[in-house]
């Protein structure tokens, strides 16, 4: 895996996000301001134009380039959250050209690590935690258990999947939902969502299973 | 096919553009007053920087208007942040306001507490220090119609904003150091408790459509300023018995002692009249001397509002001496303008 492989990825992303849209407005609007798929659409453009002007970077870089666009143009509390997310990641990476399975899961580690510092959630919070950290474990165990990288990355997307689906029963414990006590009860969570979307575009990016 | 029905009854051309479009349209209307600085994406006071003067700033999603970029001028915020509709605004504009604003001895950040805008000014405040600026913040936080607890994001920062950038910034354009405004915005903000009632959602240009759908006969009860639902929804009885509903929430917490002087402000949401919010007033009025506290100081309208959601909130202010003379010093804002 490559800088052609974070390029490809953001462009999934991007694509991803535009089709599901609406779709994470409306999660937003059930529990919270319904902004989240706007601002989601917004930061990922951005993201695809400036990855495209820096061609030359290696993998690390162009994460850590990603990321400072996701915090100068998302806005709310996923440009931070997603912006330190891909600096951190991009900073393990430091400036190898290449990395391999278990560097990604590094590359991801230190994404949520950085997450969960900034946002303190936790699992159960009703965040997009509830989807990292699932696809994070996923992502390291099946690995270790000796699974391609492709398959690990199907199995991640879909433990990702999963933990956004989970987090319907949930009862927020942070964010704008929190504000909304039980009645946040019943909704899936937007950023769950959108981590799942990112999660599964990262296992597109690096390719099929075969 | 579906039939669409059409929400969008606003004044706009291309939704995307909405907030740039309104930013360029208050700078034309107050010249006097402020600039916007549209590549940078904020509003500035028009004499900033005032070499030798403490400096305000604050910021937050468009949608609340007048808050923010209508409390900049004299007596109030040196510069205002917008961000895109309910979004909060991004590091880069904090970071620019509060270079733009610097008069050597220090900015203060006033930032309602939503998970967004204290991510985001957080950010801004490590950039700026980076820069040498020596910057503080307050975190506002005066709703009560969350709990403040492990399980939830903390209580939202919503009127005493309002009384916060309007006591302080008297404050500093009195001389006060940073300390002294730094304390003073924190004093309001624990003097301060706020709670919000709705009789509709709103429509952010975005997505055109309610955020959510509240029947007729129906009111929420303890909502924010996004739009977003309430604690909980209940039947929608008289003017009388809403208003006991908020002087409740806000008294039982803040707890003054009898005979306190405050300041009662009751708050528009947008689509709220000012014939209905002077009804309220009545009625709070009244009630805040039921419980045995002195309505000294006001403020009736649509401060901090949320695009065309009907509702009110209620902020009630315990009063010293020196907050009643910094409340009653002159300020020149185009939201706010006594004394000049």
């Amino acid at each position: 895996m490559d800088a052609a492989t974070i390029t490809s990825w953001m462009r999934e992303i991007d694509v991803a996000v535009r089709a599901e849209r609406d779709h994470l407005v409306q999660l937003d609007a059930a529990i919270g301001d319904g902004d989240h798929g706007t601002n989601m659409v917004r930061g990922f453009e951005a993201v695809v134009q400036a990855l495209d002007s820096d061609s030359g970077a290696p993998p690390g870089k162009l994460l850590i380039l990603a990321g400072r666009t996701l915090v100068s143009t998302v806005g709310g509390a996923s440009g931070p959250l997603w912006g330190s997310a891909l600096r951190a990641g991009g900073r393990t990476l430091g400036d190898q050209p290449t990395f391999d399975g278990p560097q990604l899961v590094e590359v991801l580690a230190a994404a949520l690590a950085s997450v969960r510092d900034l946002g303190t959630a936790t699992v159960g919070d009703k965040t997009m935690v509830d989807a990292l950290e699932p696809a994070v474990d996923t992502l390291r165990g099946r690995l270790n258990d000796g699974a391609s990288v492709e398959r690990a990355l199907g199995d991640a997307a879909a433990a990702a999947e999963a933990g956004m689906r989970a987090t319907i029963p949930l009862q927020a414990r942070k964010g704008r939902a929190s504000y909304l006590g039980e009645r946040s009860v019943g909704h899936q969570d937007p950023g769950a969502t959108s981590t799942a979307l990112i999660v599964r575009a990262l296992q597109k990016a690096v390719g099929p299973v075969d | 096919m579906a039939v669409e029905t059409n929400l969008m009854r606003k004044f706009l051309n291309d939704p995307a553009k909405v907030v740039k479009e309104s930013l360029a349209g208050l700078a034309a209307a107050h010249p006097d007053l402020l600039r916007y600085d549209a590549e940078a994406q904020i509003l500035v006071r028009k004499d900033a920087p005032k070499k030798g003067k403490v400096a305000l700033i604050s910021g937050g999603g468009s949608g609340h208007e007048p808050l923010h970029g209508g409390f900049v001028g004299l007596g109030m915020l040196d510069a205002a942040c917008p961000g895109e509709v309910f979004t909060s605004p991004v590091p880069a504009q904090m970071l620019a306001a509060t270079k733009a604003v610097d008069g050597g001895v220090g900015v203060v950040h006033i930032v309602k507490n939503y998970t967004g805008d204290v991510l985001n000014f957080k950010l801004a405040a490590e950039d700026a220090a980076d820069e040498g600026i020596k910057v503080t913040s307050v975190v506002i936080d005066d709703d009560v119609a969350v709990q403040d607890s492990l399980y939830t994001a903390g209580r939202r920062g919503v009127g005493a904003t309002v009384l916060a950038e309007k006591i302080a910034g008297a404050a500093a354009e009195a001389g006060a150091d940073l300390t002294k405004v730094t304390d003073t915005v924190k004093r309001v903000n624990e003097s301060s408790r706020s709670f919000g009632v709705a009789l509709s959602s709103c429509i952010p240009p975005a997505s055109r459509k309610f955020i959510f759908d509240l029947p007729e006969g129906q009111i929420e009860l303890g909502i924010g300023i996004h739009g977003e639902p309430g604690r909980r929804r209940a039947p929608l009885g008289t003017a009388n018995e809403t208003v006991d509903i908020m002087v409740e929430a806000v008294v039982s917490d803040l707890k003054p002692k009898k005979g306190t002087r405050v300041l009662a402000f009751v708050n528009g949401m947008g689509a709220t009249p000012l014939l209905e919010l002077y009804l309220l007033y009545g009625e709070v009025d009244a009630k805040l001397r039921a419980a045995g506290l002195e309505p000294v100081r006001n403020l009736v309208g649509s401060y901090i509002t949320s695009l065309e959601m009907a509702g009110a909130s209620l902020t009630v202010l315990a009063l010293d001496d020196e907050l009643t003379r910094l409340w009653d010093a002159r300020v020149h804002t185009p939201a706010l303008r006594w004394g000049v």
